[in-house]
């Protein structure tokens, strides 16, 4: 490889040619404050606009002071990056920053992981020298995310991620000079635009300009309520995850400790969506049988491939951008959504509840799902199915402020019925883990036959879109895989062009699947900590006694004791859905 | 912007669909494309961008941003006598900013405004090139140089029709 | 031209445009039809002549008679006696200011005399809207020379060895940047021509755009074909209407005529123009922005290197020039590097036109050799500061320029001497001001200007810039500091070393220029609340002298918040707190009683 010398503080160093300045600096333990820049490793993808000028350094022979984001190592070149010019060059920068940022650390959502309030402190700034106009801007809060723009600092992180990465679409840079701010169009509210509620703005914003709504005061207020049973479900990713936030290393599981945890908060109940996991397989596996055993008895008016329909995000992207295409994803709900009505139909009248009076939690990797609980299809009389969804990131905190020291808390098992699982359901969690998971019981049941390797490695892996031909039995069948819904417009685009001969396709909306979910600790687009997570996934399902969701004892005894027969008619009722067309203008035409 | 709600006549719409197809609806055109809508409607309403978006498979999103980016587009219809004063220095210097105080006042408008009427909107622009006439105010297409406060009420009577 | 007896040029610039030259024109040309001339007369609407304080302007050729003042109804008699009769019409003939005497010639009036036109070489001689004359008059024959006596590499080096340097602003030696383009190894590279002139107070490249076209389709494709591009874009604003009418018609006729398209002049050479837009936005003269907004984005700027050069339009190598740089190219190719160097001074060669604007007698498009004082232009070309005033200030370079004053009025224009005096050549804006203007408030009209047109992107100019304009609003109304000076000073210096593109980098510099200038009088706005130009409202009184007022009530009567009381022939008194200083009172006032204070 080729490398250039350079000298950075009077440091010899030799980097590969391309490297900046600034990954350089932090290669060889010199550290530059940066703000706007983020390298989103696992996508390949780097937020470099060299706009915030947080990171500048003196290059000599330079006029200008130089971002280290954005300028690349020359050999012989000579870096300062602490001299005093930089450095009242940069606590300037700062300062200009915040004397247009409400100083409402106290009350700030972020406050404690806020980029802008760190650079503040370790800069030691105590006054604003600039004073000035300040931005105003109403609050925008939709379901899932709120918008505080008078925080926004213009990195445009979020803009690279709902653009280049998601092809959403919902935020643009808008206006210009001092009131431009990152924005839906005509500056309205999320709710207006095309957002899925992936939250993967909300994941990399440094600020508090755009956060998740936070549920917890709800939930505290409905666990110290003695007329109501609050349960609650938590999702398969939670679990690589929340120990992140407790100082573990990356992909440590806490399955255990977090059934501890969530009963020392109080819940009455505590399940596992992982049951409504291997629900889903049972529904969407037996609805993808039901396709494929048309399409080849000859039926060519069936609709294939089918699709996932798990990620709530992922269907708000097609009811937006592919509404064409909504009759082929599956018309199974999501695990949280079948969750729902399990337990306030079937579990609530075992235990003798009112459904009024069982309040549903879930904890999800995702901010989407705050959103979907909220959706009408999903609500009996105004009642919603789930009530309302935390993310991981509010779930470590509620830990936090219950006083539990998470880290020495003993492990425990979910309660019985709803929180048995099988390692099909854990693999919900990563991208590839659902459709290989319904592979796992679609082969059995479709050949007759017992499935040998369990272990789809074929489906596995991080690349972006993935495809693979699985033989069952004679028949090929052809699975294609996205993540992050970029890559799954690509996909789509083939669907809808009749360009793609696959029986079956997985997406999942955020990149790495629910594992890198707009609602999990904060990565930084380090990918080690996305590998870390997608490892202690698989590791997890390997672990587990049952690994095929139709040899859950407990799905087999709901469907005895309750639901009759997968896709049969009260599953049809309770456990699918339908899709609408959301991509309507709002333009009147006379 | 929502509080200005209008309706599209079906023509329109297709009179934008066919500058869109005019453009091979490429996104890059989009501002090709915005030119040419302006030119139509005097203005970009919401609808407007919508349609513009659609067609050139670009987030609407990102057609606001330009649009609100570029000072030579509006969302805000204009009047029926346009009226812009020239702030380039050369005006500046001779005392535009009087001129366009003086319009503020007659009209009873702020820069960006149009009067209840709808007959005269006001705005300001960056030189015009006509710096010999200094202080120079444009209506419509007609230029008005070597302008005193004192001038602006007879020239405002004009279009008073 | 030749075939006809005379030709009549009439001003086509916007100056004279607005006061009616089309209507000039119709007139004329009727006149022409109505005494049976049609043969014998041509006329035509002409681009820039430059002399805009005398517009609308007429010249009849071939005895270069120039009339000033015109008025559509003076046509009749401009064809009866100077056509018919011979006679030239005295009443319309330019007045020296100094002897009285009438002048008919533009070579001997003052204002054109120190002028040297090549940018501007056909500008006001011919018609724009046939390419006929222009080839008459020499164009495309450097194109032509270029394409079959030439190789690429020569032809750079011609331009390299003329000492051209660019014309936008920043003077990067042309024939470097046409270099760079050319070794940048690519199947698909762009010539792109910055006609997005923004610059408030300028319109040198509008009036060459306008008043010779050809000009600059001629010197894209010796570009396109130095660097090895086959596709040229102009970057033109949409509120250049005739500029856009103009070149749309030259390039349609250099098509037409082979000068543009496949196979140009049968040498196998292709190349052609296509036009884009821009829609007000300043910061697109910066060329990565500009490029960003040709591909249909917002015209952010970005992070240079990587340079156009090696990645630009569509992250295809693009080299960018301004329209006058442009417009120069021809000429040196026919005249060679030798005589183009010959002019100007050691580092800048060649000339540089200004649009001479302000409190000036003449206002007007100059092009003046490099070198020139600019003593030479504000007092011979210019005429002298206008209604005897006293000269306080010009100002080069807009929005990134600086105010230079009687103590740099020696300076000779040049990219370094301008510099060093603390301001910059900018793309041709030249603004005299005289003692009624008051410099902090200048400078907060290009730092309004600034916060106006930033887009936003970056922190320094976004925020800083806003804050310098705010601390100078403090200032011009008499709530600054001492300690608002300093910081001033400091949050210049930090938003010129941090700032991303050339718009911020520069933005501070009239603040500067005018602290290093007149520090004396942003420390009256300051420690003594005045204004001595009496330019900021909220640090001046207007106050009645009693010893001139006559008390004639017109002041009273035209008050409009009755702010002034007094008694019929008794001297009238100002309620100043009531007093709005609309200035209503002082321009009513035929005793010159009221004073400001």
């Amino acid at each position: 490889m080729d490398t250039v010398k350079l000298v950075i503080d009077n440091k010899q160093i030799e980097v590969p040619k391309g490297t900046s300045i600034l990954n350089a600096a932090r290669a060889n333990g010199i550290y530059i404050p940066s703000l706007c820049y983020l390298n989103l490793n696992h996508l390949h993808i780097e937020n470099k606009p060299g706009s915030c000028r947080v990171c500048v350094v003196e290059v000599e022979k330079r006029r200008n002071l130089a971002p280290a984001c954005a300028t690349e190592c020359l050999e012989g070149m000579v870096v300062k990056t602490n001299s005093l010019r930089v450095l009242n060059a940069r606590r300037t920068v700062v300062e200009l920053l915040l004397s247009d940022h409400p100083a409402d650390c106290l009350l700030c959502p972020k406050s404690g992981k806020c980029e802008l309030q760190d650079l503040a402190a370790e800069m030691g700034i105590r006054h604003i020298t600039f004073k000035g106009e300040q931005s105003s801007y109403r609050k925008d809060e939709s379901p899932s995310i709120i918008r505080d723009v008078d925080k926004c600092v213009m990195c445009r992180r979020c803009e690279t991620m709902c653009n280049q990465v998601q092809t959403v679409g919902a935020l643009s840079a808008v206006n210009r000079g001092f009131g431009a701010v990152v924005a839906p169009a005509f500056e309205q509210d999320l709710i207006k635009s095309p957002c899925t509620y992936c939250g993967q703005c909300v994941a990399v914003c440094p600020t508090g300009a755009l956060t998740e709504v936070d549920n917890t005061t709800k939930l505290i207020r409905d666990l110290a309520d003695p007329t109501k049973t609050v349960i609650v479900q938590t999702a398969p990713a939670v679990r690589v995850a929340l120990g992140e936030e407790f100082g573990m290393p990356a992909g440590t599981i806490v399955t255990g400790k977090l059934a501890t945890a969530l009963r020392q908060i109080g819940f009455k109940y505590v399940f596992d969506t992982d049951f409504a996991a291997d629900l889903t397989i049972m529904e969407e596996g037996t609805e993808l049988l039901q396709r494929l055993g048309k399409y080849l008895n000859g039926d060519k008016t069936v609709k294939l491939p089918i699709m996932t329909s798990c990620c709530p995000a992922w269907v708000n992207f097609f009811e937006h951008n592919f509404p064409d295409l909504r009759d082929i994803p599956s018309t199974a709900r999501s695990p949280q959504q079948m969750f729902g009505p399990i337990a306030k139909n079937y579990f609530a009248k075992k235990i003798g509840v009112d459904r009024k009076d069982l309040i549903v939690v879930s904890i999800m990797p995702c901010l989407a799902k705050k959103y979907e609980c909220g959706r009408d299809e999903f609500k009996v009389n105004g009642d919603p199915d789930v009530n309302y969804s935390l993310s991981t990131r509010e779930l470590a905190h509620l830990i936090k402020q219950f006083n539990i020291d998470f880290k020495k808390l003993p492990d425990s098992d979910f309660d019985a019925p709803l929180g048995e699982s099988t390692g099909a359901a854990v693999i919900f969690g990563a991208t590839g883990g659902v459709i290989e998971a319904a592979c796992r019981t679609a082969y059995e049941l479709f050949t007759g036959k017992k499935l040998e390797k369990i272990d789809f490695n074929e489906l596995r892996g991080l690349e972006n879109v993935r495809q693979a031909t699985l033989d069952f039995n004679g028949t090929p069948i052809k699975i294609g895989i996205a993540h992050g819904l970029g890559n799954a417009r690509k996909l789509l685009e083939m669907v809808r062009e009749g360009k793609c001969d696959f029986q079956a396709i997985e997406i999942m909306a955020c990149p790495g699947g629910c594992i890198g979910g707009g609602g999990q600790p904060l990565h930084h687009g380090n990918s080690e900590i996305i590998k870390a997570r997608f490892n202690a996934t698989y590791e997890e399902d390997k672990n587990k006694p049952i690994r095929k969701s139709h040899e859950n004892p407990y799905i087999i005894q709901l469907y005895k004791e309750f639901l009759g027969e997968p896709c049969g008619e009260l599953s049809h009722h309770l456990l699918h859905t339908t899709y609408f067309d959301k991509s309507q203008l709002d333009i009147t035409i006379e | 912007m929502a509080n200005i709600k209008i309706t599209l006549h079906e023509e329109d719409v297709k009179k934008l669909n066919d500058v869109c197809n005019s453009f091979g609806n490429k996104p890059g055109e989009v501002i090709n494309v915005l030119h040419a809508a302006q030119g139509i409607f005097g203005y970009l309403p919401a609808e407007v961008q919508e349609i513009i978006a659609a067609n050139l498979h670009i987030p609407v999103a990102k057609v606001y941003g330009i649009v609100s980016f570029y000072s030579f587009f509006t969302m805000k219809p204009k009047g029926k006598h346009p009226i812009s004063v020239c702030l380039g220095t050369a005006c500046y210097v001779r005392g535009s900013e009087k001129i366009l105080e003086e319009l503020k006042k007659q009209l009873n408008i702020e820069v960006g405004g149009t009067t209840a009427d709808g007959k005269f909107s006001l705005s300001c622009l960056r030189c015009v090139g006509a710096c010999g006439l200094a202080p120079v105010m444009i209506i419509g297409d007609q230029t008005y140089g070597r302008v005193s406060p004192g001038m602006v009420k007879d020239i405002l009577a004009k279009y008073q029709d | 031209m030749a075939k006809y007896k005379y030709n009549v040029l009439v001003c086509g610039g916007t100056g004279c445009q607005s006061s009616q030259s089309a209507l000039i024109l119709e007139n004329l040309k009727k006149e022409v039809a109505a005494c049976n001339l049609e043969n014998d007369v041509q006329v035509i609407l002409a681009g820039c002549f430059g002399f805009c304080e005398k517009g609308p302007i007429v010249k009849i050729m071939p005895d270069n008679t120039f009339y000033v003042g015109v008025k559509p109804e003076d046509a009749k008699e401009l064809v009866a006696e100077h056509i018919i009769k011979g006679r030239k019409v005295q009443r319309l003939l330019y007045v020296d200011p100094e002897t009285q005497k009438h002048i008919d010639d533009s070579k001997h009036m003052d204002f054109y005399k120190k002028q040297m036109r090549i940018a501007l070489r056909n500008c006001g001689f011919l018609d724009p809207e046939n390419i006929d004359e222009t080839i008459s008059r020499g164009g495309y024959e450097a194109l032509g020379k270029v394409l079959t006596t030439m190789t690429p590499n020569e032809c750079i080096e011609v331009i390299k060895k003329s000492g051209l340097r660019g014309r936008g602003g920043a003077g990067f030696p042309t024939g470097t940047k046409w270099e760079f383009a050319s070794k940048s190894v690519n199947d698909q590279k762009y010539v792109v021509c910055n006609a997005d002139e923004g610059d408030p107070g300028a319109f040198m490249d509008r009036s060459i755009l306008e008043g010779d076209p050809h000009s600059i389709v001629e010197a894209m494709a010796i570009c396109g074909y130095c660097i090895g591009a086959n596709h040229g874009l102009i970057y033109i604003r949409a509120e250049y209407p005739l500029a856009i009418h103009r070149l749309q018609i030259a390039i349609k006729q250099a098509r037409e005529y082979g000068l543009l398209g496949d196979d140009i002049l049968g040498t196998g050479f292709n190349f052609d123009i296509e036009l884009r837009y821009g829609a007000g936005a300043f910061v697109c003269g910066e060329e990565t922005a500009l490029i960003h907004s040709m591909e249909g984005n917002r015209g952010e700027p970005t992070f240079k290197p990587p340079f156009p050069a090696v990645s630009g339009y569509l992250q295809k190598p693009t080299n960018v020039n301004n329209v006058e740089t442009f417009a120069n190219i021809p000429i040196i190719i026919t005249k060679g590097a030798d005589w183009y160097s010959s002019i100007g001074t050691e580092k800048s060669k060649g000339t540089k036109v200004f649009a001479l604007a302000g409190k000036i007698n003449n206002v007007g498009l100059i092009e003046v050799p490099m070198g020139t004082t600019l003593r030479e232009v504000v007092y011979e070309i210019g005429g002298g500061v206008k209604n005897g005033k006293k000269f306080k200030a010009v100002q080069t370079g807009g929005p990134s320029g600086g105010c230079l004053t009687e103590k740099d009025l020696d300076t000779p224009i040049d990219y370094e001497s301008l510099a060093a005096a603390g301001s910059i050549m900018g793309s041709g804006g030249m603004i005299v001001m005289d003692e009624d203007d008051c410099m902090v408030n200048i400078a907060k009209f290009y730092m309004g200007f600034i916060v106006d047109e930033s887009c936003g992107k970056c922190t320094p100019c976004r925020i800083g810039n806003k804050r310098m304009y705010e601390i100078l609003d403090k200032i011009t109304k008499g709530q600054g500091t001492m300690e608002d000076l300093e910081n001033l000073k400091y949050l210049a210096e930090v938003i010129k070393d941090t700032a991303l593109c050339g718009l911020g980098q520069t933005s501070p510099n009239p603040v500067l220029s005018t602290l290093t200038n007149f520090w004396d009088e942003y420390v009256e706005h300051v420690v003594d609340k005045k204004c001595r130009a009496g330019a900021c409202k909220d640090l001046m009184s207007y106050q009645i002298n009693p010893d001139k007022c006559k008390g004639c009530t017109s002041c009273a009567r035209h008050c409009p918040v009755n702010a002034i009381t007094g008694t019929v022939k008794q001297p009238h008194t100002i309620n100043q707190s009531l007093c709005i200083k609309c200035g209503t009172c002082k321009s009513v006032c035929k005793f010159n009683a009221i004073e400001i204070k």
